[in-house]
């Protein structure tokens, strides 16, 4: 750490005008979610906001949900930073969203209530399958919402021109507060409405900075593209894949088991599953996923022009703002000079709006994953596992909102200390465990009759354990000089990305628990739950108030 | 009527629209729309991640003298295929599965009351 991270809004005007927007942000959220909390009557509104939402506001609030300040600033700062290769997160990111549209998306919404283990549960035994969703439900959603909070914590300080550890954590416990706050007053509905503001405040965001950068090369692409391979002082080979992965065999095994991983996570984070219980029926499930993926897909194009308009503007060399946050700050300085340049009225004016935005975002997604993991704690583990009889839908909630501060002030206390780890494998790792453990169940419980309980617990559990033991013994963790732990090495999976291994055994383990579990009582509601996930026969309606 | 009573209501509803010919036509229609646009889109994504490792000259051949290259054009084809896929299986299910669905749900529903 050194005096170049704080370039940002280090007078005093412009961290005033910073701090009001954030501030803004924070006015704006708190009102939605007390105005959604006078609408909270059922466990329905409670996890599902009612279920009447439409397609529309819901793919926004989607969008909302999946990207994150890691898409937003780590993308574009990746490309930044390493041009081409940066871009190829984005890409899987985009077609994992096929692979909810054509196979998970309106069948979930058809066949579940609340949380992913519902679908499970459908027809397996009920404790064994809630216990194993549940915990893989948690566990994904704290990895990634342990990424978020970090990211958050230096995030801010950097925008803020602030670098104190104490700032830090002062920052990680007021986020922490706040989603607390989102998630035990306004529930899904509050939740979902922060994600929708959220959404349009980044796309509006994204597109102005965009123009900006695009009229600055009279939007000529090529020319842009051009400027960014001169400035980067790479030359052509900085619009070519090879700068940042696949240096030598195992590194492109590693980027084919990322690719893999973005692909085939999507559809099972449950952050990201829950939210097709918000809207009315599966048609409005659909239409959900072609908006997100219209809004996501547009907005990472757009990173494309921050990218690689950052590199070609800004300097990115070794020692650089850019360089030192690891691109993070790319897109913020980026405004900052689109909006006129460092000192200018614009400028400030373009850098405290981005950081907002920034601000927004890691707002309205750890608020998305502390609900899910509140949701599945209250309504899988308590309510089914837990409680010796099926309690009351009044303390289930109860139950939910304790939950939500539980996991939240968990993960302030893990964040905190997390603060100097190296967390981007967080992201990558939650993809690769909801890849490996809860997609294979979710496919296999709709498409496979002989699918049953065992099978279902064996590929969660195996999926979920393979992915985290091959990270503990990757060069992710120790025996390389970027690893967590410095000073020993105990490392023998050659990849940092378990992906290529651990998918195909939770589907392996899936296959293998169905026929060593032998049990075949699963089998008997398997017509029931595939007439019910294709044409929504007795699927839960929307609420009625 | 109990809970018993009504599970065992739903379940012969349930097996009733199972049974039904309209059903096994929807079955169909998906199965085969959704295999195949799986597979297409899976190997052709993952044609494009192992072009990146494996074919980098190709990758790297620029387009008519500018700036823009084999890889980055084959990336954007990517963004393309997904906008296309998608609209066109919200098309397909508009158009030949809800008819389906909605006539299966209404049967549901009669044998539901009978």
């Amino acid at each position: 750490m050194n005096s170049l991270l704080i370039p940002l809004a280090t007078e005093p005007g412009n961290r005033a005008l910073t701090i009001s927007l954030f501030s803004a942000v924070v006015a704006v959220t708190l009102y939605i979610t007390w105005w959604a909390s006078r609408q909270n009557k059922t466990a329905a509104d409670y996890y599902a906001g009612g279920r009447s939402f439409t397609g529309s506001q819901n793919g926004l609030a989607v969008a909302g949900d999946y990207m994150s300040a890691a898409s937003f600033l780590g993308i574009s700062g990746q490309i930044a930073l390493y041009g081409y290769d940066g871009f190829l997160y984005s890409i899987g990111f985009l077609v994992a969203w096929l692979v909810a549209l054509l196979l998970v998306a309106e069948l979930l919404r058809n066949s579940g209530r609340f949380t992913m283990a519902d679908q499970l549960a459908f027809r397996m035994k009920q404790r064994p399958v809630r216990t194993a969703a549940a915990t893989s439900t948690i566990v994904v959603s704290i990895f990634y919402l342990l990424a978020q909070m970090v990211g958050a914590g230096s995030l801010v300080g950097l925008l803020l021109g602030v670098k104190s550890e104490g700032l830090k954590a002062a920052v990680i416990i007021l986020v922490g507060a706040l989603m607390i706050i989102y998630v035990t007053i306004g529930g899904m509905k509050g939740t979902t409405w922060v994600q929708i503001v959220k959404a349009v405040l980044l796309m509006a965001g994204t597109v102005v900075i965009t123009f900006l950068v695009l009229l600055k090369f009279h939007f000529n692409i090529s020319d842009l593209l051009g400027a960014a391979a001169t400035k980067s002082g790479h030359g052509e080979s900085f619009l070519q894949p090879g700068l940042l992965y696949g240096k030598d065999l195992t590194g492109q095994i590693d980027f084919l088991s990322l690719g893999l991983a973005l692909v085939l996570g999507t559809a099972g984070l449950p952050h990201i599953l829950i939210r097709f219980y918000t809207v009315p029926d599966s048609r409005s499930a659909r239409r959900s996923v072609q908006w997100a993926i219209g809004l996501i897909g547009v907005f990472y194009l757009m990173t494309l022009a921050l990218g690689f308009g950052a590199a070609a503007l800004l300097d990115t060399g070794k020692g650089s703002a850019v360089a030192e946050s690891k691109g993070n700050v790319a897109s913020p300085l980026l405004a900052e000079s689109v909006g006129g340049g460092a000192g200018s009225i614009g400028g400030a004016i373009l850098l405290a709006l981005i950081a907002a935005v920034a601000f927004a975002t890691i707002l309205a997604v750890v608020a998305g994953l502390t609900l899910t993991s509140a949701s599945s704690f209250a309504h899988d583990l308590y309510a089914n596992v837990i409680a010796k009889e099926k309690p009351s839908e009044k303390s289930e909630l109860r139950v939910a909102r304790f939950a939500a501060i539980g996991i939240g002030a968990v993960s302030i206390a893990l964040a905190i200390p997390a603060q100097k780890l190296n967390i981007a494998f967080l992201v990558a790792l939650a993809f690769a465990v909801a890849a490996s453990a809860n997609l294979p169940a979710l496919l296999f419980n709709l498409f496979w009759k002989r699918f049953n309980t065992a099978g279902a617990t064996w590929s969660i559990y195996g999926g979920l354990i393979s992915a985290v033991v091959l990270v503990v013994f990757s060069p992710v963790v120790s025996g390389k000089p970027t690893s967590m732990i410095t000073g020993t090495d105990f490392h023998w999976f050659p990849l940092a990305n378990p992906g290529i291994v651990s998918i195909p055994l939770g589907f392996l383990f899936g296959i293998l628990g169905t026929y060593l579990g032998r049990d075949k009582s699963s089998e008997e509601r398997y017509n029931e739950l595939s007439v019910r996930a294709l044409t929504g026969a007795g699927a839960e309606g929307p609420a009625k108030h | 009527m109990d809970d018993q009573a009504v599970r065992e209501r739903d379940a012969r509803a349930y097996e009733a629209v199972h049974e039904a010919a309209d059903f096994t036509e929807l079955k169909r229609r998906y199965r085969n729309f959704v295999v195949p646009w799986t597979i297409a889109f899976m190997a052709w994504y993952l044609a494009y991640v192992a072009c990146n490792n494996w074919a980098r000259g190709f990758m790297s051949h620029r387009i008519g003298g500018s700036h823009i290259n084999v890889a980055l054009i084959f990336g954007l084809l990517q963004f393309v295929s997904t906008f296309a896929i998608a609209a066109l299986y919200g098309r397909f299910a508009n158009r030949k599965l809800d008819p389906l669905a909605h006539g299966l749900n209404a049967k549901y529903k009669r044998e539901r009351r009978r």
